[in-house]
């Protein structure tokens, strides 16, 4: 269970999280929707432990992860897949290579293990025939779902989403939203989307939250309201 | 304006001290890092040794025109081996291949992990529980440590050899004379002392190439920012080294 209380985050004199609490159940995937510049990705990197916050608390799994040492924060994070927002695929390595990275880091999986691993990967994420590619050679699509794909490497408990399908064609934002709900139906990810987009967050959110001025409110529905 | 200032340049010195510590003083997990380390002395060894083939080779010719300029008299001829061999030992080897290793690697360094950090990768590998200092400074510094003292091994070979050949061919000076003034007067000391120094300036010029890459903020103009300032970087820090491992080597 992903816990977030009473966070405050401000740069300078803007204040981005103000009092922001909420819990992320087992299996469960939230999506925190708003516009562009509310903090969302600051919210969801003030999580894994990438931005300090100036207030509150974060627990993973009963961990703090602002008061632990970095060993368990980075024990942790090999808990966490993180999809950021322009995929962050490494630039020098194929797509095999990227996804392949934090099995090679972090265990001693044999070579033949790690290709079977990275295969099955690919074909959960749809690119098949795609893994001696450099992240240069593919489609903005492509790399979103090759960076899922990395993250779902390690075979994390919860996966975190950075506007997944931010700046895609029709076609292939419906097949990463697909790929979301399949992720959390089938293999049981836990998961935050954080996103702008409002059909996005209708097809994946079992709960969806509103970030706007700095808080965060629970939605019963969404209306075009919520944007004004 | 002066104590800004200084404090400026401590804060500098300590940030780029612990930078350096924090990039070596890890733990290595050397069964993770060696071929990161490889890719790395190929690419600073093999990819800067045109350049150093030919910066040698006209080291190797200048000293012996200028040299043979400021020799007047009935100086002997073994003379020239055993003054450009001495200056191309303890100074123009050494400092020449580093800021030439420094121009093309601290900036490519700097700019690699710049964009590195503007596009996120940086913190994709945090997130993925990867220390960017092990993966990315560390081979980097190592590759730098190895590949530099080679290096420059070959650009003073290369340097000596042009000089006897050009002394042999158009200033009538046999090789064996200019053998002679060279092994004859030849100091161990010469020679570690120069390869000391390359040893120093290896860890400059990758810290500073790394150190500026992980600092950037911003986009691509910060990035070119960088790579300026880590050559610029090196490049002082270079010859203010010489000098100092000149005085406790050679003082």
């Amino acid at each position: 269970m992903i816990r977030v209380e009473n966070v405050f985050k401000k740069f300078d004199a803007m204040v981005v999280l103000h009092d922001v609490s909420f819990e992320v159940g087992s299996n469960q995937l939230i999506v925190v929707l708003g516009p562009s510049g509310t903090g969302k990705t600051v919210l969801l990197k003030s999580i894994v432990g990438l931005i300090t916050i100036d207030h509150g608390t974060i627990t993973i799994d009963g961990m703090n992860m602002l008061t632990s040492d970095n060993g368990r924060v980075f024990e942790m994070r090999k808990q966490i897949g993180y999809v950021f927002q322009g995929a962050a695929l490494f630039d020098s390595m194929t797509v095999f290579e990227n996804i392949a990275l934090p099995i090679v880091q972090h265990t001693r999986t044999p070579v033949k293990d790690i290709r079977e691993r990275v295969k099955e990967i690919l074909n959960i994420v749809g690119l098949q025939g795609k893994a001696n590619l450099y992240p240069r050679s593919l489609s903005g699509g492509m790399k979103r779902l090759a960076a899922i794909g990395r993250a779902l490497a390690l075979d994390p408990k919860y996966i975190f989403y950075d506007e997944p399908t931010t700046g895609l064609d029709p076609l292939m934002k419906d097949r990463i939203v697909e790929l979301i709900g399949n992720l959390k139906r089938e293999y049981a990810k836990t998961g935050i989307v954080v996103t702008h987009d409002l059909d996005t967050a209708r097809a994946v959110g079992d709960v969806i939250y509103m970030l706007k001025n700095g808080t965060i409110e629970k939605l019963s529905k969404i209306g075009k309201e919520h944007y004004g | 304006m002066s104590s800004g200032m200084n404090w400026n340049l401590f804060s500098f010195i300590g940030d780029f001290g612990g930078f350096l510590f924090r990039s070596i003083f890890i733990p290595w997990r050397l069964s993770k890092t060696w071929r990161m380390i490889l890719d790395q002395i190929y690419d600073i060894g093999v990819g800067t040794l045109p350049l150093i083939l030919v910066i040698s080779t006209f080291t190797g010719l200048v000293s012996t025109v200028q040299t043979v300029y400021q020799i007047v008299g009935p100086m002997p001829k073994y003379i020239l081996g055993y003054t450009v061999g001495r200056m191309v030992l303890i100074e123009l080897g050494p400092v020449l291949t580093a800021l030439m290793v420094s121009g093309r690697c601290a900036s490519s360094m700097a700019a690699e992990i710049g964009t590195m950090r503007v596009t996120e990768q940086i913190d994709a590998l945090e997130v993925m529980a990867i220390d960017p200092y092990r993966f990315l400074s560390l081979p980097r510094i190592i590759g730098t440590f190895i590949a530099l003292p080679m290096l420059t091994i070959i650009s003073e070979a290369v340097a000596l050899v042009v000089s006897a050949a050009y002394a042999h061919y158009f200033l009538n000076i046999s090789f064996s004379q200019y053998n002679y003034g060279l092994v004859h007067f030849f100091y161990v000391r010469d020679l570690f002392g120069g390869l000391a120094k390359t040893l120093v300036f290896s860890f400059v010029i990758a810290n500073a190439g790394c150190y500026y890459g992980f600092k950037v903020q911003g986009g691509a103009r910060e990035v070119g920012q960088a790579a300026t300032r880590a050559v610029v970087t090196a490049s002082i820090m270079i010859l203010v080294l010489d000098f100092l491992v000149a005085l406790v080597v050679f003082g």
